[in-house]
Order: structure tokens, then sequence, then C-alpha cells
């Protein structure tokens, strides 16, 4: 049998990155190893959680929307209640403390709808580090609030302009200067995708949702839901929900995607459906492409989701069944948005808004005694704005 | 020896390297034509990518016209057979990854063979990765030329140099290509690291652009490697670059040392 190399999950996952990058990318393996074994660093990486960003987050019943769409139990895991807004400090939290264990003293990240980049520049602030992040031209106007909230924490934020300034152009970005500036920068990755081992160490670091939520929906209910629901840009929300329930072969695990304006249609960032494996951003997995393996542009109403690859480790459990992958339009997403705002005064994440979107799909069709989990990967207000705009509403904003 | 080896006896090399299908591909042929006949020992010819992650903005920029000239795979290897019309000039490719995976390993470096392009450099397949290329590239009688860069330490050195036939591409400093007016790094001491492990000939690009950086660095290692200020040339005079390349060439090659 062929050896198995580190960072791969099946076929998917590997280290593609310029000869540049690979010695500081080898020595941040290596410190990773090292640290996640070590109980101080985790003993201290726990106060953070718990004392900084506010964890653990809740696991929410939705009832009234659990009783209207008149079948499966819904349960909200609330990441949209961390400090920051969402999910994305999990993980900073993690690597900051990290990066700051490696003697760095600056770090650079990119950042799509702003949430990677507010919870960077944050951590940033906390830990005194300098902090530089990368965003697309089309984001920064987009989300313009998170763009003042980075610059308000202390952190520079690059408008990129190459490619369709998108997230994507982003990541390129923030790639080239941390092979200009390794010895003092550490690159934040924001998502389970990039070089072995982002996507290893981010998952882990998001993985503390799924051991919440599932010791969570134990003690409410005694018993696992029939089904985990989180959206999937590049991923790091979804494997984060999933991890905990991998090994519970009952437990049905679905990424919802952005579908945008069809899934048929050049319109869309859904990955899974459109997309085929490929070599990007430092690892294989699947990207959208064209046939000579052009990067292709994409889009979607969420800034965060608008991403032509996903990380590796969802490619390995689609194609081993034990994930599904959905994809969810702009108009089900914004229609979901609305939806659990009235149902449960929740302004959520339009990026969240994809898995609403499916959960009100799945839910009638369930048993009342079966049991949903949707995570919250994040909180609305970034994109009341656009939301207003796409509903024709001048609000001045 | 191997094709790219003779490219280095006896001479210091000037290797070029040209964006395919910029400014359009009949100009680009005649580009590649010109800087053979001025003096350079290689073309590298770059198969342009959406997301050029190790490219500064020069090159970015000649990508985004090749692909206005609409660029593909298929076009570039066209282009390879028309320029084999004309000159029997050593060539590589220079391209990332995904492209090549995508044509499929194997067709690609049959595709090379055919038309005598003598290897690839594929700056997002480090040592880690390259067993799933490289053996696969060896047996159509291709080389993958690697990188060392200023971070790479001797240990890692003796590993990417190992089983290297071809030519070893030295990065003067770090980040993506691009002219640079000072180049700091000490290639003295990483070119004699090198030369520890192997005896495969080095070239030095990244940044390098005026004649007395080409003298500085040929003295040094076994060839130089010039982009950005080739395809800075090609920029601004289009279709009258010809000209401007082989005078620019002629200059690189007459400071390199013997």
């Amino acid at each position: 049998m062929q050896k198995i190399k580190p960072g791969r999950f099946g076929d998917f996952g590997g280290q593609y990155i310029p000869e540049t990058l690979m010695t500081e990318v080898n020595r941040l393996a290596a410190a990773y190893e090292h640290y996640k074994n070590d109980p101080a660093f985790q003993a201290e990486l726990t106060t953070l959680l718990n004392d900084y960003a506010g964890r653990p987050s809740r696991l929410y019943y939705a009832k009234r929307m659990s009783q209207d769409l008149g079948g499966a139990q819904i349960y909200f895991k609330r990441e949209d209640l961390n400090h920051t807004g969402s999910h994305k400090i999990n993980n900073v939290l993690g690597q900051m403390l990290l990066a700051q264990k490696m003697g760095k003293t600056r770090v650079i990240a990119e950042t799509g709808a702003g949430q990677h980049g507010v919870a960077t520049a944050t951590v940033a602030a906390l830990m005194g580090m300098e902090c530089e992040v990368f965003m697309g031209k089309v984001d920064t106007e987009r989300q313009a609030l998170n763009v003042y909230r980075m610059e308000l924490l202390g952190a520079k934020v690059h408008a990129i302009t190459t490619g369709s300034g998108v997230l994507k152009d982003a990541v390129n970005a923030a790639m080239q200067e941390w092979a200009s500036r390794v010895d003092d920068t550490h690159y934040v990755i924001g998502s389970t995708m990039g070089p072995h081992p982002f996507p290893t160490m981010v998952r882990d670091f998001q993985s503390v949702i799924s051991r919440e939520a599932r010791a969570q929906i134990l003690e409410a209910t005694g018993k696992l839901p029939a089904a985990v629901v989180a959206c999937v840009g590049g991923g790091s929300n979804a494997i984060g929900a999933f991890y905990n329930f991998i090994n519970d072969k009952d437990v049905r695990l679905i990424g919802c995607e952005a579908a945008g304006k069809g899934v048929n249609t050049e319109q869309q960032a859904a990955t899974m459906e459109r997309g085929r494996t490929g070599i990007f951003h430092g690892m294989k997995s699947r990207f959208i492409q064209n046939d000579d393996g052009q990067i292709a542009p994409v889009y979607s109403i969420s800034a965060g989701l608008d991403y032509p690859g996903i990380g590796p480790e969802h490619v390995h459990l689609a194609e081993t069944g034990r994930a599904e992958y959905v994809g969810i339009t702009d108009d089900e997403a914004v229609d979901a948005f609305e939806f659990i705002a009235k149902e449960e005064g929740i302004i959520c994440a339009i990026e969240s808004a994809h898995a609403v979107a499916y959960v009100q799909k799945l839910a009638p069709q369930m048993a009342k005694d079966q049991i949903i989990i949707c995570n919250l990967s994040g909180r609305g207000d970034k994109d009341v704005a656009a939301i207003a705009r796409y509903r024709g509403v001048d609000i001045h904003d | 020896m191997t094709k790219l080896k003779e490219v280095f006896a006896n001479k210091k090399a000037f290797i070029a390297f040209v964006v395919a299908g910029d400014p359009d591909f009949a100009a680009c042929a005649d580009n590649i034509v010109a800087l053979a006949e001025a003096g350079a020992d290689l073309v590298e010819i770059g198969i342009p990518f959406s997301d050029p992650v190790a490219d500064g903005p020069v090159i970015q920029a000649a990508d985004l016209r090749a692909f206005a000239a609409g660029s593909t795979t298929e076009k570039v290897f066209e282009l390879v057979a028309a320029v084999r019309q004309r000159t029997q000039v050593p060539l590589v490719f220079l391209t990332y990854c995904n492209l090549v995976y995508q044509y499929g390993y194997a067709d690609f470096f049959t595709r090379c063979a055919k038309l005598d392009v003598a290897g690839a450099i594929i700056p997002d397949l480090p040592l880690e990765e390259r067993d799933e290329v490289k053996p696969v590239a060896e047996a159509h009688g291709c080389q993958i030329i690697p990188l060392v860069t200023p971070t790479t330490p001797p240990e890692r050195i003796a590993k990417i140099v190992a089983g290297v036939d071809g030519f070893i591409y030295v990065v003067s400093s770090m980040g993506i290509t691009g002219t640079r007016d000072t180049i700091n790094t000490d290639l003295g001491q990483l070119v004699a690291n090198i030369r520890q492990y192997t005896t495969t000939p080095t070239a030095i690009g990244f940044g390098i652009h005026t004649p007395e950086q080409a003298a500085q660095m040929g003295a040094v290692a076994d060839g130089v490697i010039v982009g950005s200020a080739i395809v800075d040339i090609i920029g601004q005079y289009g279709h009258d670059a010809p000209a401007h390349l082989q005078t620019y060439v002629k200059a690189m090659r007459a400071a390199l040392p013997d």
C-alpha cells in the first residue's frame, strides 16, 4: 500500500505552493504538531476562547420555527453570538496564539465577507501584533462596514483589484505578501484550505463547534441529531460543525454551497456541483475551472461563499459518501435570511442563511422526533444594507 | 549530457522568459526567434494562468494580454510548433501545476517531447509533491527544474537537487517575480550550498534586469534568467519589440563573464 502523506484526505490536500513558502510552511507544521499536544497551549487557548470569545456558544432550540415547518426539531448552534460575530474567531485565536509562540510579530489575512479579517484584526489588537488584511475591491464595497471595523481595530486593509476583486484574489495577494516576508509574519488563513498544515489545523481549531454541540444536544435531548447542516465556502464552519459527528454514522452531514443565480448558470460558486479535481491555492481539491484548468470567476450574493474551491477534507467526505452537499440560490438564501429574522428574531449572516434555507426544505420531510442542528456561523448586521439593496430598498447606508 | 546541460557547457547561459501569446501568438513567435538570434541560450515560455501567485504585476499583465489574444494550452503548443519551424533554440515551459494536471501529466510531456521542449518549471510543485510529476516527465525525456530560494536550508537543498538533471533555478530574493534594483541575498553562499550537493548547473532569476546585475550574477552562477525586464519591453513596444529585444539581449549577453 502507498504511504499516506501528512495533510492528505484521501487523494486531496497536499502542499502545492512555491518553494519561497515551503520552509516556513514546514516550520509551521512542526510548531503546530508540537503545540497541539501541549497542555499549557491548549489551556491558554481554552481560556481565550471562553473568557475573550464567549464560548461555549449556545445551542438554541428554535421552537417556533420547528412548529411552523412542522417536521424535525431545529436547534441552532449560535456561533453568531461569539465575540466579533462569527465562528472565525475560533481559528484566529488558535493560529495567532501559535504564531505568537513561533515569535511572529505581524499577521496577514485574506477576507471575503470581512468576518475573518475582523477576527484577525481583533486578536491582533488583543495580542499587540501588526495586522494587514487583503480584501477584494468588490468585497470592500459590499462589506464597507467591516472595512471600517478592521481599520478601527488598527489593521491596514488592502483593496485588491486584480482578477475579479473577490476572495480568490485576496488569497493570491496574501500568499504573495507572505512569500516576500516570512521572517516576522504569519499568514492566518481563514478557512480549511491552502497547503498542509492549514486544512488540518483550521479544522482542529473549528472542531470546538461540534465538540460542544454534540455534548449539548445529548444533554438537552439525550440523543444525537439526524442531520447537521452548515454553509460551505472554503468550508471552515462546516468542517467544525461536522467533525465530531463524523464517526456517528447515522448523523447526516449536509453542506450548503452558494448556487448564486442558479447552479446551472455561470453566476454561482457551487464547487461540489460544478467543479472538478484540480491543484490551486496550495492544495489538490475541487475547483470551478475551464477545460484548460484556468480558475473560473464565481459569484454569490454572499462574499464569504464567493470562492471557486472548497477545502480538501470536504471533497474526501463527499467522495466517500459521508457528507452531502447541496446548492442554495441567492433568492433562497435571502428568503431564509428574512424567515429566520421574523420567526426567531435572529438576523444571521447571509452565508449562514444558505444553511437555514436548506433546513426550511429538509425539516418538513422529517419526523417530529428527529433533530436538525444548523450551524449559525455568523450574525447578519454586516449584510443588512446589502439585503435592503437586493430588495430594492434604499436605506442610504 | 541532456540538452539542458549543454546550454551551460563552456559558457555562462543567458535565459530569457516570455509569456506565450503576449501580445499575440504571431508576435510572440517573432519575439522568441529574435531572442534566440540575439544570443539567448534558452527560452522559457510561460503558459498563462488565471492566478499566477508567484508572479508580480509585469508578468500578470502579460498573462492578461495573452488571454485577450485567446490563449489556451492548445494554442501554446501550436505556438511552439510554429517556433520550431524557425529556430532550434532550447525551450522549457514555465507554468502552474493545475494546467499540466488538467492536460494530463503523460499527455503534456508527450507533447513536450514531440516539440523538443526540454522541461518545465512549475513554481507550485515543491519537493513534497514533485514525485507525482517528475517520473512522468523524465519518462518522456523532459526535466522538472526545481527552485531553491534564500530560505531553503542546506539539508533541504540536498533533497531538492538530488536526481535533478537539467538545471537548478536559484531564486535571488523572496517574494514574487519582478525587477529589483538591489538584491541582498548572499547568492555566493547559496550557490556554494547547492554545489556541495550537485554538479547540475545553476541559474539565478527573480529581479535581474541590468547588465551590471548580469555580470554579478553570472560570476556567481552558471547562468542568469531574465523575465520581467523582457516582458516589460514586449509590453512597451508591442509589435516593434523584436529589434528592442535584440539590443537588450546583446547588451545583457555581453555583460556576462566568459
